[in-house]
């Protein structure tokens, strides 16, 4: 009798659709699928060790680059686990500017998101589409912080500094006729506000565009219907959050459930799925993406009409502006222990979670009363969710890893940390 | 929050007093501190209690108290170390209670029927440090105790396949300890296949 083993397989580190470094060992019987191993750390960064070295404002950076497409999130978790030890909390202002990011963040990332599995399942105009929007969402994040993606905003307090007055233009130049050029500074004429209050009028419409594209296409409902299915119990049991949780039909979002900052002011839907496969998840995302086009428009109105303080008052927190600095014995005192030393935060622990685009997204902080973080321990939603992934795949076959991937909206820079 | 944490404090107190050493209410988080020889039923009656049903585990990690209360701020060779002031008080207190462990493991619950969160903390005793696995009353428990048996060196008792997860595929260590170095050169040994034995000092 010829003895069949299983193939194994190596859908190794460098691979196209692996959406970073995964390096997956595929048992497989066949085209069908045994059992899935998946190799992580292969862009662990130790994170957490270099924060416990580090004042506590020179770790947002880090915070930035773990999950690299939604990068404020991440900020804002940090800086609120700081804020509850610290017993602090931003104006008002600072809220809903936070609040405002959040949202163009959590559009970001789904626009990565859609235009990463779509090209992986093979529909590759969709990134492109994708990637047009994001362009204009980076020019916000670049107009606020001065880079396009780590932008370091959030600071315990508040935010680094207002929204201008006025947006960057594009230059003319040799390959752009002048009605091109001007066509393409039509909305940045006037304030990052109302560059943003353009963006939101147009994106319904391009929202549409990918839904034409894909949720009615039968090739795309071919390779995510019924692919992945989790049910309720087994989503909870396996640690599950954010749309991952709720393409499975668990009404549980953290903006509604344990609102943070002006959440629960704002006016706003969950979107809910219903049978757990790829494709209510892809519905799921969609319909955040329209809802979160719905918070920003409220909070632009609510900041175009009150102005006000971004970040506290509070120098032995809050770096004084450079001009009292100069003038001012204490502003220069503060400014020079805060710069040095940094503050300290009272001895304590707390944990602190945000419903990040991919999930809930914790930050686990204990202080010993120095001026850097004694441990912090950063729960990320993509390793949570791809540890469950050997779960997920267990009777599908090949093509179908790609899909299930993407559908966890796996980032590495979370997963390895 | 649909009930405080103080009640929610007050309520474990009451259910679970002989089980567990001390809770705790700060910032509005409750945190439980529990023994390792009672972490498992412990862990089972949050979990399946319709009181409590904390049905998810949200975080579950390892911390180091070595340098609690010590951490000084790191100048380098030119600047004078005694020109900074230290942000803390040299804990001496720590060093005195020699029965307690150098390694905590922390587990985070949360509830979505009860809409609560908890935090539970137990001590791993022993050297190497030990506790019992929790995968099989939360499954999402399987990769977070594998972290923390790569970067701190807890075992867990029970767990059905502990292996590294973040570390490279031969390394030697637990580099989150608070022991291990922050940044260091490694001297890495190569086996060649003839027996022969060659080593390079890689940065």
């Amino acid at each position: 009798m010829p003895e069949i083993q299983n193939f194994t397989l190596n859908f190794g580190p460098q691979h196209p659709a692996a959406h970073g470094v995964l390096r997956l060992v595929l048992e497989m019987d066949g085209e069908v699928i045994e059992r899935a191993d998946p190799h992580i750390g292969l862009l662990h960064r130790a994170t957490e060790k270099l924060a416990e070295s580090k004042p506590y404002n020179q770790s947002i950076g880090y915070m930035d680059r773990l999950d690299y497409v939604s990068m404020m999130c991440n900020e804002h978790a940090y800086v609120l686990a700081m804020e509850k030890l610290l017993g602090v909390e931003a104006p008002i202002r600072a809220q809903y500017i936070r609040v405002m990011f959040d949202e163009i963040t959590r559009i970001l990332n789904h626009l990565m998101w859609l235009g990463a599995h779509a090209l992986d399942i093979g529909a590759m105009t969709v990134f492109l589409y994708c990637f047009r929007e994001r362009e204009d969402l980076m020019d916000c994040y670049e107009a606020v912080s001065g880079t396009r993606m780590h932008a370091t905003y959030y600071r315990p307090g508040g935010v680094y500094r207002d929204l201008p007055d006025s947006m960057p233009q594009y230059q003319a130049s040799q390959w752009r006729s002048e009605s091109e050029i001007k066509r393409m500074n039509d909305d940045r004429q006037n304030s990052l506000l109302d560059f943003i209050e353009a963006f939101t009028q147009r994106f319904p419409g391009r929202v549409d565009e990918y839904e034409t594209l894909l949720t009615d296409n039968r090739i795309w409902k071919q390779r995510t219907v019924g692919i992945g299915v989790v049910s309720p119990d087994r989503a909870l049991q396996l640690g599950f959050s954010g749309p991952m949780l709720r393409g499975s039909g668990f009404e549980w979002d953290l903006r509604k459930k344990q609102p943070y900052e002006v959440y629960d002011k704002l006016d706003f839907d969950i979107p809910v799925g219903v049978n757990g496969d790829c494709y209510d998840r892809y519905l799921v995302r969609v319909e955040e993406m329209r809802q979160s086009n719905r918070i920003i428009e409220q909070c632009v109105d609510w900041l175009r009409a009150n102005p006000g303080p971004v970040e506290l008052e509070d120098h032995k927190l809050v770096p004084p502006r450079r001009e009292e600095m100069k003038e001012d014995m204490e502003s220069l005192i503060h400014h020079f222990k805060l710069f040095t030393e940094g503050f300290c935060i009272p001895e304590g622990e707390t944990y602190a979670a945000v419903e990040a685009p991919k999930g809930e997204f914790g930050i686990y902080l204990i202080s010993d009363g120095a001026n850097k973080p004694y441990r912090l321990k950063i729960r990320a939603p993509g390793f949570v969710h791809l540890s469950a992934f050997d779960e997920m795949i267990r009777g599908h076959m090949l093509a179908d890893v790609v899909a299930i991937i993407g559908t966890q909206d796996i980032v590495f820079g979370e997963v390895d940390r | 929050m649909s009930e405080s944490a103080e009640a929610l404090g007050a309520r474990i107190q009451k259910c679970f007093g002989a089980l567990i050493d001390a809770c705790r209410v700060a910032g509005g988080q409750v945190t439980v501190e529990v023994g390792a020889e009672n972490l498992r039923s412990l862990c089972s009656s949050l979990r399946d209690e319709a009181d409590f049903a904390f049905a998810q585990l949200v975080d579950l990690c390892a911390v180091d108290y070595l340098d609690f209360g010590r951490a000084d701020w790191e100048t380098s060779e030119s600047a004078t170390n005694e020109g900074f002031s230290r942000g803390v008080e040299v804990r001496e207190d720590r060093q005195d209670e020699s029965d307690l462990s150098r390694y905590v493991v922390v587990y985070h619950l949360l509830s979505h029927t009860h809409n609560q969160r908890l935090r539970v903390k137990t001590e791993a005793p022993g050297d190497p440090p030990c506790v019992d696995s929790v995968a099989d009353i939360w499954n999402c428990a399987d990769w977070f105790e594998r972290e923390a048996f790569d970067l701190f060196g807890v075992l867990f008792d029970g767990h059905p396949d502990l292996r590294r997860i973040l570390t490279d595929y031969g390394f030697i260590g637990h580099p989150f300890r608070k022991d291990f170095p922050l940044s260091v050169k490694l001297r890495c040994v190569t086996i060649r296949r003839s027996g022969a034995l060659s080593t390079n000092l890689s940065p």
